[in-house]
């Protein structure tokens, strides 16, 4: 057997941002410093001063969760279940719930009827202070941000509707036959080629990207991986079946009209089909979606389970929060004429 | 699926959802493709994509009454 005198160098193609992602990353792909991890999430997080802007712990809470995924190469699948990193897991779970808890403005509770859930859940989607970013990227943006814009979303959308699947046997009767019927169509309806993550691989290498999951984890800011951290928590703790679903209904219900203007920032800087086909696709198949999934989906959750009614709010409230947080960095950073992106380290 | 009786549902303020086989053609014959399962029909008359719905009828405040 051979014996390791230095470490190796990590085998997952990413650069820790602090202590503790490096002994994340470092225990994920086998290496020592499991015993004491959660003690280190948990004084990261008694440090942080607001936990979805923070570098470190949003790329530790990421990589645990690729873990879950297998979404990246060389973390080992044995220790996928380790009571070490679940506990690290859990450490930097609790406190991010929290903060998204206190800072993210939950509207007034409607009934649990289904048609009272999916009226609420429009107003307060439409309450949105605008596409402010999908304005921008229609009508200003030049080809090296909308490149960026593309590397930005990549991290969700190269995984396109998985942390929402992890909700499906955990849901029964209506609102279980609602996800599937929209994570089918996401999936590409039996179609490959169709499978919606598929379709945004080809924009990226439409505009000279590279389209592995990760490629660019290096460059994105904490707040985007704090957005996927979000539904991938929401999506993986069942107790959470409510904001999940929640998180859905809002996503789905504020994507039709932005995608279109997506799409026409692409095309003005003379992009061809298969750079806006995914923003196409999206126009449709959300105008789908958003109907199901407020309605058949979150409605009907609902009604089954009124008890999930607050989270279902919370997780459509803190979709349109989070979100916002991340695009309101990409239109605040072109504005100041800057990168949204972190420079590779 | 070819067994199943195709549904047609009205979505109160928003689009027609058609489930199941239905064949769409333009007035002339024509097919018009359909690429899902579940499709959207414009009800406002305001979609960028008609007949399939594109959400614009949220923004234009579009109000039925089922």
């Amino acid at each position: 057997m051979p014996t390791h005198t230095v470490e190796a160098r990590s085998p997952v193609n990413c650069s820790p941002r602090g202590a503790l992602s490096e002994a994340v990353l470092r225990v994920l792909t086998g290496g020592r410093g499991g015993e004491d991890l959660d003690a280190r999430a948990r004084s990261a997080a008694d440090r942080a001063v607001n936990l979805s802007h923070d570098d470190d712990i949003q790329l530790a809470l990421f990589l645990l969760y690729a873990s879950s995924y297998g979404s990246l190469e060389g973390l080992d699948p044995e220790l996928e279940w380790s009571p070490a990193l679940i506990a690290a897991r859990r450490a930097l779970e609790r406190p991010f719930e929290q903060e998204l808890r206190e800072r993210v403005p939950v509207p007034e509770l409607p009934e649990p009827t289904a048609d009272a859930v999916a009226r609420s859940l429009f107003a307060l989607t439409s309450g949105e202070s605008g596409p402010s970013l999908a304005r921008y990227v229609a009508r200003q943006a030049d080809a090296s941000q909308l490149r960026e814009f593309v590397v930005q979303r990549s991290v969700y959308t190269l995984r396109e509707a998985d942390p929402h699947s992890w909700a499906i046997p955990r849901l029964t009767g209506k609102p279980k036959a609602a996800l599937v019927e929209i994570q089918s169509d996401e999936y590409g309806g039996g179609r490959p080629d169709r499978v919606h993550a598929a379709v945004f691989a080809k924009t990226m290498r439409g505009v000279g990207l590279d389209d592995r999951y990760g490629a660019y984890l290096d460059v994105v800011p904490a707040v985007t991986l704090a957005s996927q951290n979000m539904m991938s928590m929401f999506g993986l703790n069942r107790r959470l079946l409510g904001a999940i679903v929640g998180h859905l209904a809002a996503f789905e219900m504020t994507s039709s009209i932005p995608n279109r203007m997506y799409g026409d920032g692409f095309r003005r800087l003379g992009f061809g089909e298969d750079v806006t086909d995914y923003f196409d696709e999206h126009v449709e198949a959300d105008a789908v979606h958003e109907q199901i999934a407020s309605r058949d989906l979150a409605g009907a959750l609902a009604v089954q389970r009124p008890e999930l009614l607050s989270d279902i709010m919370f997780g459509a409230a803190a979709c349109l929060a989070v979100d916002g947080w991340a695009g309101g960095h990409m239109l605040a950073s072109w504005e100041r004429g800057e990168s949204s992106l972190r420079s590779r380290a | 699926m070819s067994d199943e009786r195709p549904t047609i549902t009205p979505y109160p303020d928003g689009p027609l959802i058609i489930r199941g086989d239905v064949e769409m053609q333009t007035v002339e014959g024509e097919p018009i493709g359909r690429t899902r399962r579940t499709v959207a029909l414009c009800r406002c008359g305001l979609s960028s994509i008609k007949p399939f719905c594109d959400g614009t009828h949220k923004a234009a405040g579009f109000r039925t009454e089922e």
